[in-house]
């Protein structure tokens, strides 16, 4: 009864959202306030409906309702309870509606904080997100209901796939998804602009928070996905350049950019017509993103749907979306008015030259990505794009734009001075230069690449925040006048400073754990011990164990530095009987920033066991790279100027005691 | 041809599949300068079987067999370009990770950087264009002359 009423409200979201995508346009369009005023109720409905259905199939999998086919098919009831919850979202039906759960969310939200919009334009947007909502809607009605009954009810389910029974991939799908469909608003913003012809640079005001709130998921959700592929893939590699994983970081790139272009439109009214074709792009990525994984072209590690009725079905959502959405702005852009203009070394030159070489990255991992496919389909030729060509292709865009990213925040707006930026940065370049040295001269001159590596992470680093401090102005004004400076700095200063310091840590990371990884492959029998990076690892011995709904083999090692014993390591080879799928488990510990790393292989006829080990220097520094970038993006929302649902501003707020 | 190949080495697989474990111990060479070597050729070999994963990290044992015969025309003398040669002589360019600059490559490597110098022609275009605007838009209006005694009479006084 329940999945029947998650069913039918399903149905009546469906039908909801068509209202949706009239009622409130037309509206808009013929400046009916009647009209214009049901978008906001109906998008609460919509959200209540798609999250009710969401809660029956929930509570489908959490009673183990195996005459669901969806839960018979992905599911166990001996399956622990997490992964029963997460099991919803770990199917191609379940995510889909996962996907548009978050769809309406995100319209929800717009209906209930986005106070400040004017009427015609949040009308307009709400409707255009509906027109989302609706074709993704009978998509799954369509093609991947999650609903559909199986009679007779089998006794038992077969299971969730083995690698997606972890926490990490239980939370990624939600984050990820959170980002790249939160990209859905900032196009539904710039549809519904064209379609009235108004844009000015409040657009970008307006804007600015959702694209926000957008990226800072997605890069939480990239950043979860890497670090679930690092521990759980059992080769500790944190980013394969997998199609999948660059679906999800197109759009990233793509609305990294539009962060930045939609501060040139807000403070100078400057590249409209470029922020608006953006937004197109990055939710368009997204839904290539969602084509991608979810029609089956390819199948890899994550793509777990293969149906070609499926994958044609979202191809023709994904031309009449983009190319609806760009047939429109060929038709109304030109005839926008383009506003502030400046000098080409300005804050705004920075900013453009931000978005060229983030265009330009985004372009090396699209055609890498979708060009084996069109060749394969178009000339029956196969090749292979992996990570040698992104390293060659992606990493050269990357180190310029490494090298801008502290000018741009000392640039002037309108003209900027070069040379005096370069002299307030000279304590951030001499840090560079202090670092190249001391790795240089510490790890030898063949690391001289390395060494620049990790020298352009320190640029980045003391950069972004050298211009925090000059801002405090300690020399001239003290130590406790500069620090109430910085307090009183505006959130956005604090969110721009944490966001590239973030960005710094996470090439630090990156250039260190690729470059001085160092790596052990030996055979050990029970007492043996092999050393690495100046660990010694002893193999204690291996044992079966049993889990909830798995049996594995776990090997035990003591790992001793200097003759202590520092930390204790269970990796293990897993089995989930009810897939017949073998697992690796890594065993990871954490010192500082750096970790041992450890799989295990085969066992050998003689009690001995292939153990392969890493050292990987600063590794964690990556994730932690991306939450202080994420913890930028939380800062810059909770600025005044952009807080969702904000009073107009204007009036000046009593500061709270300390 | 090659499709049956690689047809031929799937089902195998499926039917031998034991875990085994990317590099393991027995495969790697005595020399670390020749080891060297092969890892970094490995690195840029694609394992056919598996889904987007060099041999250098694949469980696979058609990746091993490719790692072993890596490691054989090394020892044999090859240079690692005879190496890659050989293999791609084998199994096609497939097995490249890095697929080899031509004709039917064009698109995939010259793109980024297209895009790059198209976009920054673009730019430049769109930048020089604006200013032209801006500049008949925002030329200030020549002083009157009233003005002009006014600023003789203020820089005389200075």
């Amino acid at each position: 009864m329940i999945v029947e009423i998650g069913h039918y409200a399903l149905v009546l979201a469906f039908v909801l959202s068509l209202v949706q995508s009239v009622v409130p346009v037309y509206g808009a369009l013929k400046a009916d306030n009647r009209l214009m005023a049901t978008a906001a109720p109906v998008s609460g409905m919509l959200f209540l409906l798609v999250g009710l259905s969401f809660a029956a199939l929930t509570a489908a999998y959490l009673s183990s309702d195996f005459s669901v086919v969806n839960v018979f098919e992905n599911s166990h009831s001996a399956k622990p309870l997490v992964y029963k919850i997460s099991g919803v979202w770990g199917n191609h039906e379940g995510s889909m509606l996962l996907w548009v759960l978050i769809l309406v969310f995100f319209g929800s939200l717009v209906a209930a904080f986005g106070r400040n919009i004017p009427d015609v334009l949040k009308a307009a947007t709400l409707g255009v997100q509906a027109w989302i909502t609706a074709a993704f809607l009978a998509f799954i009605l369509a093609t991947s209901n999650p609903f559909l009954r199986l009679l007779p009810a089998p006794a038992e389910g077969q299971d969730l796939n083995p690698i997606l029974q972890d926490l990490g991939l239980a939370i990624h799908p939600p984050l990820l998804y959170l980002g790249y469909v939160g990209f859905s608003i900032t196009f539904a913003f710039a549809v519904a602009a064209l379609i009235l012809g108004r844009l000015d640079a409040a657009w970008a005001r307006w804007v600015r928070p959702w694209a926000l709130l957008a990226w800072l998921f997605l890069t939480l959700g990239i950043s979860m996905g890497s670090y679930w592929a690092y521990y759980e893939l059992g080769w500790g590699g944190w980013w394969f350049w997998d199609p999948v994983e660059n679906a999800s970081f197109m759009p990233w790139l793509a609305g990294t950019a539009l962060l930045h272009s939609a501060l040139v439109m807000e403070k100078r009214s400057a590249l409209k017509i470029w922020t608006v074709l953006l937004a197109i792009l990055t939710f368009s990525l997204s839904l290539l993103g969602t084509f991608l994984v979810r029609s089956g072209v390819l199948t890899s590690v994550h793509a777990f749907a293969t149906d070609p009725a499926r994958g044609v079905f979202i191809l023709a959502i994904l031309c009449v979306f983009i190319g609806g959405s760009l047939a429109l702005y060929a038709w109304r852009a030109p005839a926008l008015k383009q506003g502030g203009i400046f000098a080409p070394v300005s804050r705004e030159g920075a900013l453009v030259l931000n978005n060229l070489l983030l265009t330009a990255a985004c372009v090396a991992v699209f055609v890498g990505t979708l060009y084996p496919l069109a060749l394969e389909a178009l000339a029956n030729d196969k090749i292979s794009v992996g990570p040698p060509f992104f390293n060659l292709t992606f990493g050269p865009i990357m180190v310029p734009l490494l090298m801008v990213v502290p000018f741009g925040q000392f640039l002037a707006w309108k003209r900027g001075d070069l040379l005096a930026v370069a002299q307030r940065l000279w304590a951030a370049f001499a840090v560079a230069i202090g670092a190249v040295l001391v790795v240089a001269w510490s790890q030898g001159v063949e690391h001289v690449l390395a060494a620049l590596g990790i020298g352009l992470a320190f640029w980045v680093i003391a950069g972004s925040l050298s211009e925090i401090l000059s801002r405090a102005r300690f020399r001239d004004v003290g130590l406790a006048t500069g620090i109430r400076r910085l307090a009183g700095l505006p959130r956005s200063a604090w969110g721009t400073v944490l966001g590239h310091a973030g960005l710094g840590v996470s090439v630090l990371g990156i250039v260190a754990a690729t470059a001085f990884q160092t790596e052990a492959i030996r055979t050990l029998k029970p007492g043996e011990t092999m050393t690495i990076s100046g660990y010694d690892l002893t193999f204690r011995g291996i044992a079966p164990r049993r889990g909830p709904n798995y049996v594995e083999d776990v090997a035990h090692l003591e790992v001793r530095h200097g003759g202590t014993l520092v930390s204790e390591l269970d990796p293990a080879k897993r089995v989930y009987p009810a897939r017949q799928q073998p697992t690796t488990e890594s065993a990871i510990a954490t010192y500082g920033f750096s970790q041992l790393y450890l799989s295990v292989g085969e066992v050998r006829n003689d009690g001995g066991v292939d153990m392969r080990a890493y050292y990987k220097p600063l590794v964690t520094l990556i994730w932690l790279g991306t939450l202080v970038m994420a913890a930028g993006g939380v800062v810059s929302l909770s600025d005044r100027r952009l807080r969702v649902g904000a009073p107009k501003s204007g009036r000046a707020q009593p500061v709270p005691a300390e | 041809m090659a499709l049956r190949r690689i047809l031929t080495i799937v089902v195998s697989t499926l039917f031998l599949a034991t875990a085994a474990h990317a590099v393991q111990p027995d495969e790697v060479l005595d020399d670390p300068a020749l080891e060297g070597r092969a890892r970094a050729i490995s690195a840029e070999l694609r394992c056919m079987v598996c889904q987007n994963q060099s041999i250098d990290d694949s469980d696979a044992p058609l990746a091993r067999d490719l790692r072993v015969l890596v490691r054989e025309r090394l020892v044999a003398g090859d240079s690692d370009a005879e190496v890659m040669d050989y293999l791609v002589a084998r199994y096609g360019e497939f097995v490249l990770l890095k697929p080899r600059f031509g004709l039917h490559t064009l698109i995939l490597w010259a793109g980024a950087p297209m895009a790059l110098i198209g976009g920054a022609i673009a730019a430049y275009i769109a930048w020089r264009r604006r200013q032209g605007e801006g500049s008949v838009a925002e030329k200030p209006a020549p002083l009157t002359a009233d003005e002009k005694a006014e600023l003789e009479r203020l820089l005389k006084d200075g």
